[in-house]
């Protein structure tokens, strides 16, 4: 199956536009995408007539081009007629929006669609989905753009079976600067599954890193998809829901009771180099990490910071996960100390954490990061950034990222707060380098390279 | 791969749900598990004669399709010191549900294991290794992976373990035979993919293991259930 319509589209039809709800899904996303993407679109309604100054056309074959995608969200029932004629009129692909399927009892109709598809080897995402959001080029999502927050292109995909998780988590990725290559919501995943997906993404030269959002997979797909991911040769990440619901005959046997389902969906991730996010907080710090590095990390982990506290809960953080803080050596203090500005040679601990305290200029922080980023003992680096400190600048974003693209080790920042500190942040981020608004997630940033397969 | 005799025995065991303890153990056996010296009889002359064979002290357990759980119904004399013990004991298995003979075996001590094996429904044969005896599902120390496994995914079971220390000498013991455990936990993982199709799953519990040995001292084999297809478990 030829995926190349469905994600790079150039013409798409939009099947259902209502010429009198103008809140209709199929009109919301026919307008998106006729007025922000360089795609061309088409509306299709079987009453043809005149939509906003354009042709509707009665039928997706009077369209005077060859249709790429076919966006239909038109009722259920009248779904499986719009996909024969797609295929029939030479169409490329679909996303079929429309509920009314499996979800609400007609497996049957979805069960159509299916048979369909696979005689004419035609690929279709969902039904009962948002479909593809793909930054820049096009979206099939029914939320308004107005309402929609963007991430930025760049190297992540996400997958998901929940269209409304995938759209919380574009939110977070925003809010965090993580770039989107490809978001899909694949709904029923009638289909188009995980595992196809796994297929294609492994092969997309616009992402480097793979996120799932499941639910679960089908008897033994679970076992397909963990074959696959171990020799994709890029890092995935996977956050699993329904963790609570456990096996069922767990009376007869003590494997059954210990091996719950989710155990065992875990387990099973972790032997075959997938990571897996407890929650989509983690998710989050997971994408930014491994869309900036693929370093191999034991995990001993250098820490700078200027205040006392900070220092302390971070390496409980650690300490919580089975990441090291360990001493630094004679010859590493040595060196630190002797690059640091005279006011704060005398009070600075070089101890791990290293506390360079409240009198810090930024010559001490890029010292410190020097001196770490050339420490055997470490491994990564996790800088906590206070900005209300008045030695901070907003370069110094910039400034220690180039201590990280000089010294190859990792470096991971917390920064307190996304908007007041934004162009510090930025001199990280757009250096490539990945800055948490907690500390906890600096410490997950750090826990991601350990587990990566691929680092 | 199966042979003819392993297949028998999984199917004489269809009519149960479940495979009795001596063939539970005659099964891995044939697939190059150790497990102890046992005898199955059926009369008290045969266990007299098969107790003097093995050696005093034995124990006894109750074989019966009725009887899952054996000890629930003081199914299990451990440490029979001559005949009389054995006679008392004979009589007494002899009235519980379904008798079928007893299984006879040599006393085994060990660091106790549980290995176990289920098919999970996502992901198919799944293998388990973790801490055993009485308090197993208390402590919850146990390893999963996905079957079949390879040689760095045993080792990284029993790293996981927080009981590793135990099996490695802690305070001076005698560390396991890990080379043993490692072989045995590999010979079960190709077993139970043969038998991924018939069984539910699988408890071995107790495994003993000592500085030279590890024996399976216990072996409860669910099969999937008949009256539900297998493609629907």
């Amino acid at each position: 199956m030829d995926f190349t319509p469905l994600f790079h589209p150039k013409t798409i039809a939009v099947l259902g536009v209502s010429l009198t709800n103008d809140r209709h899904p199929a009109n919301v996303i026919y307008n998106k995408i006729h007025l922000r993407y360089p795609v061309k679109v088409y509306p299709v309604n079987p009453r043809g007539g005149q939509f906003q100054r354009d042709r509707v056309y009665a039928d997706i074959a009077d369209i005077p081009a060859t249709i790429d995608l076919a966006v239909v969200a038109a009722r259920a029932e009248f779904v499986p007629d719009i996909l024969e004629r797609c295929i029939k009129s030479g169409v490329g692909g679909a996303v079929i929006i429309s509920g009314g399927f499996a979800e609400s009892g007609r497996a049957d109709l979805q069960e159509r669609l299916v048979a369909l598809a696979r005689t004419a080897d035609f690929p279709f995402i969902g039904p009962n989905c948002l479909g593809i959001y793909a930054p820049t080029r096009f979206d099939t999502f029914f939320l308004p753009g107005e309402r929609l927050v963007r991430p930025d292109p760049g190297p992540v995909a996400i997958v998901s079976q929940s269209g409304g998780v995938l759209v919380d988590q574009m939110v977070k990725f925003a809010d965090q600067g993580v770039g989107l290559s490809l978001a899909v919501s694949i709904g029923n995943k009638a289909l188009i599954r995980e595992l196809d997906m796994l297929d294609y993404l492994s092969e997309d030269p616009a992402t480097s890193v793979i996120a799932f959002y499941v639910e679960g997979f089908d008897k033994n797909e679970g076992r397909r998809f963990v074959q696959v991911a171990a020799s994709v040769p890029k890092p995935i990440i996977v956050l699993k829901s329904g963790k609570s619901t456990e096996g069922r005959r767990a009376a007869s046997s003590h494997t059954a009771s210990l091996a719950g389902d989710h155990k065992v969906f875990s387990s099973v991730l972790a032997q075959h180099g997938i990571v897996e996010a407890d929650n989509e907080f983690e998710m989050v710090s997971f994408c930014e990490s491994l869309s900036c590095y693929r370093q191999k990390v034991l995990g001993r982990v250098g820490i700078i910071t200027v205040s006392g506290g900070h220092g302390v809960l971070v390496t409980d953080i650690c300490a919580a996960r089975g990441l090291a803080v360990p001493q630094l050596s004679k010859d590493t203090r040595q060196k630190i100390q002797a690059n640091l500005s005279a006011s704060v040679q005398g009070i600075a601990s070089l101890e791990n954490p290293i506390d360079l305290t409240g009198s810090a200029r930024e010559d001490d922080f890029v010292a410190a990061a020097n001196g770490l980023s050339r420490a055997p003992e470490v491994d990564c680096v996790i800088l906590l950034l206070l900005p209300y400190s008045p030695g901070i600048s907003s370069d110094l974003g910039a400034r220690l990222s180039h201590v990280f693209r000089r010294e190859d080790k990792p470096l991971v920042a917390y920064v307190p707060h996304q908007e007041k500190y934004r162009m510090l942040i930025e001199g990280f981020e757009l250096n490539n380098v990945p800055v948490s608004s907690s500390i906890n997630g600096a410490v997950l940033m750090v826990e991601a390279l350990r587990r990566c397969r691929t680092c | 791969m199966l042979n003819q005799d392993m297949r028998d025995i999984i199917r004489r065991a269809k009519k149960y749900g479940w495979v009795l303890e001596p063939d539970a153990k005659r099964l891995l056996s044939l697939a190059g598990i150790p497990v102890p010296d046992f005898r199955w009889v059926a009369t008290l002359p045969e266990a007299l004669a098969a107790a003097e064979d093995i050696g005093y002290p034995v124990v006894a357990k109750i074989v019966s399709a009725a009887i899952v759980h054996k000890s629930e119904v003081n199914g299990v004399a451990v440490g029979l010191e001559d005949a009389d013990a054995l006679t008392d004991v004979f009589k007494g298995f002899s009235r519980l549900e379904g008798f079928a003979g007893v299984l006879l075996e040599p006393l085994v001590s060990g660091i106790e294991l549980i290995i176990g094996a289920k098919i999970d429904y996502q992901f198919g044969p799944i293998i388990l290794l973790g801490i055993g005896g009485t308090g197993v599902e208390i402590y919850q120390d146990t390893a999963l992976r996905m079957a079949p496994l390879s040689d760095s995914d045993v080792s990284s079971m029993v790293e996981s373990l927080m009981g590793a220390k135990l099996l490695k000498g802690y305070r001076g013991a005698e560390p396991i035979d890990m080379p043993a455990l490692i072989g045995l936990v590999h010979h079960f993982s190709l077993l139970v993919m043969d038998l991924a199709d018939c069984i539910d799953t699988i408890d071995l519990n107790p495994v003993k293991c000592t500085g030279t040995t590890c024996v399976v001292v216990d072996a409860r084999i669910m099969l999937a259930d008949a009256a539900i297809p297998i493609e629907l478990m």
